[in-house]
């Protein structure tokens, strides 16, 4: 027995202590970083409190990224989930060549999100302009990139031909999980194919929903690569009489936060991503687990 | 995967009228779905000077795409090639390490059911939720620091951000091990154990052979990762250090030439070549490895 503790021990070493160096003791040290002056440059950190928090609500930037944050969460998931969902049944259905489309579909999760900025990046700002500028439509002239209005919907377009065809493998999983029966007993009994979809598939994939919307939930609030070669934040826009970057999401505020030094500020914002993080994923999937229960 | 056939028959969408419609519906899906791609092989293929007059239409001379890509590969600002080798081994050392390392301590927390085990066990499970962006820039420096007071260089090192990449991979690989190896009959170890086998050897010359399909999938979610990775990579090595991986080489490429399409698209394509190429081989087991580590 003496022996086995020596390899139980052993065995969890190598782990435990990545685990211990790369994430309990920077997450300790960035909890308190976030209550201090540093900057990145000095060695010397002293303790400030709440202040870099209490700053933060006035800071008109960063109250930009988080708000639009938001908006483009909220965006991305319904993209995403409404587009993989439609995927899902199509790859599912008689079409020819079906498991062909499903691995087609996919291929853009494969890429990364640096590599696929610079490619949308190039596309919509001179494949779509020069085929509005050729044809001569209006809309099309002007990069749907460097208009404020436009470019957190854009980037969730981007996001979601990414993404989509990673959320739709879960949904096909969960509908091939479905007993065969359940659906046979619904075409005896004459339902159409909207109730069929609406009234047996979609509750029977509540369990599904909740692992796609979590992690489409995770990801968009989380969005840095994409946004850093799609964007790079811009363009320029105001708020609260600001200048602030209009598609600046909140992963990238803290980059460049944390670029100019400002390092304790860039650890209290990393702070509240954490927080609204983990508070609102908790409640996205209590709301599903109940929901899967009731149905 | 188990093959969408079974179920068809059952409740899809029939009529010819209609399927024909979804049928065509799904060939201009898959075919917007692709264009992107499309677009970059196209204006590979081409000068800058041609991209800026039309970036639509078909090169005027394919062998521009080799011009190209040896452009890259020759170019004085970013050792693409250096990048390309460096990205490999870091992905190829961290798989080896979290695959060996993450099942050996999965393997342990299954089979010793203690307050501790289970303790070590929802930590790692807990930690999932943190954003990388906690935990970045404190890393940066306590690697600093504990690496100058071991005598270990762990910035700008592939050992270095391979350890780091061990930290960031273990949990989730750790949990998709534990699921796994609970369904292994603890018979089969104790069998091994009267026949004299030692406990280490028990793992490696039974358990881990069995966790062959998991692996397969622990390797796709972390290779798939890694390989893309940008941040991490950024923060430990630098972005003009002497270890370079591929996502830091194209944002220093694009940096360096900025606008000049014809360039940054090739060394787009040269980035994703490898994983589409490795994808269309391994299609079957990414797409089951993906569902896998997702649904757990």
């Amino acid at each position: 027995m003496k022996q086995s503790r020596v390899v139980n021990v052993l065995f969890l070493l190598p782990c435990v202590f990545s685990f211990i160096m790369i994430i309990i003791v920077p997450f300790f040290f960035g909890l308190y970083y976030s209550m201090t002056d540093w900057n990145g440059i000095s060695n010397v950190v002293t303790f400030a409190g709440f202040k870099n928090f209490r700053n933060l609500f006035s800071s008109a930037d960063f109250l930009y990224s988080f708000l639009i944050t938001i908006a483009y969460t909220v965006i991305n998931i319904v993209f995403v989930n409404v587009v993989s969902f439609g995927l899902s049944l199509i790859v599912t259905s008689k079409v020819k060549r079906r498991n062909f489309y499903r691995a087609g579909f996919f291929v853009p999760y494969l890429i990364g999100g640096i590599v696929l900025g610079y490619i949308w990046q190039f596309i919509l700002n001179n494949i779509l302009v020069s085929i509005g500028m050729n044809m001569s439509i209006p809309f099309l002239q002007t990069s749907f990139l460097s208009l404020p209005h436009t470019v957190i919907w854009t980037m969730a377009a981007v996001n979601t031909w990414q993404y989509a065809g990673y959320i739709m493998l879960i949904y096909v999983a969960s509908i091939q999980s479905i007993p065969a029966s359940l659906m046979e007993a619904a075409n005896v009994d004459g339902a159409n194919y909207s109730t069929r979809v609406f009234k047996i598939l979609i509750p029977m994939m509540a369990n599904a929903f909740t692992i796609s919307l979590f992690l489409t939930l995770t990801t968009s609030f989380k969005q840095f690569d994409m946004n850093l070669t799609l964007t790079n934040g811009g363009p320029a826009t105001r708020f609260l009489d600001m200048p602030v970057k209009a598609s600046q999401l909140l992963a990238m505020d803290i980059f460049n936060t944390a670029t100019a030094n400002r390092m304790a500020e860039a650890q209290a914002k990393a702070v509240v991503l954490f927080v609204v993080l983990l508070v609102v994923s908790l409640i996205q999937v209590t709301v599903n687990k109940r929901k899967e229960v009731e149905m | 995967m188990k093959d969408t056939r079974q179920l068809n028959s059952k409740w899809q969408v029939s009529g010819r009228t209609t399927l024909a419609i979804l049928e065509v519906f799904t060939i201009f899906l898959f075919i917007l779905f692709m264009v992107p791609f499309g677009m970059v092989v196209l204006n590979s293929a081409k000068t800058s000077k041609e991209i800026i007059f039309n970036a639509i239409a078909l090169p005027s001379d394919w062998k521009q795409l080799g011009v190209n890509i040896s452009l890259i590969f020759n170019n004085a600002t970013v050792d693409y090639l250096g990048a390309f080798f460096d990205s490999t081994l870091i992905t190829l050392f961290s798989l080896i390490v979290i695959v060996i390392f993450s099942s050996m301590a999965a393997w342990v927390l299954v089979r010793n059911k203690t307050v501790w085990s289970t303790v070590v066990f929802l930590a790692f499970v807990a930690a999932m939720v943190i954003p990388f962006q906690v935990l970045m820039y404190p890393l940066v420096r306590w690697l600093r620091v504990s690496g100058s007071f071991f005598g270990i260089r762990l910035l700008g090192t592939i050992p270095g951000i391979v350890f780091a990449y061990l930290g960031f991979g273990s949990p989730l690989s750790i949990f998709i091990f534990h699921g796994f190896i609970k369904n292994i009959p603890y018979e089969l170890e104790e069998s091994a154990t009267i026949d004299g086998c030692s406990r280490g050897r028990t793992f490696f010359a039974i358990i881990f052979p069995l966790l062959q399909p998991i692996i397969v999938t622990v390797l796709i979610l972390n290779g798939i990762w890694i390989w893309n990775d940008y941040l991490l990579p950024l923060l430990l090595l630098g972005s003009n250090g002497v270890v370079q991986t591929i996502p830091i080489a194209v944002t220093s490429f694009a940096g360096a030439y900025l606008k000049q399409w014809d360039l940054i698209l090739t060394s787009t394509l040269i980035a994703m070549l490898p994983v589409i190429v490795l994808y269309l081989f391994a299609q079957r087991y990414i797409i089951k490895g993906m569902v896998e580590g997702s649904i757990k």
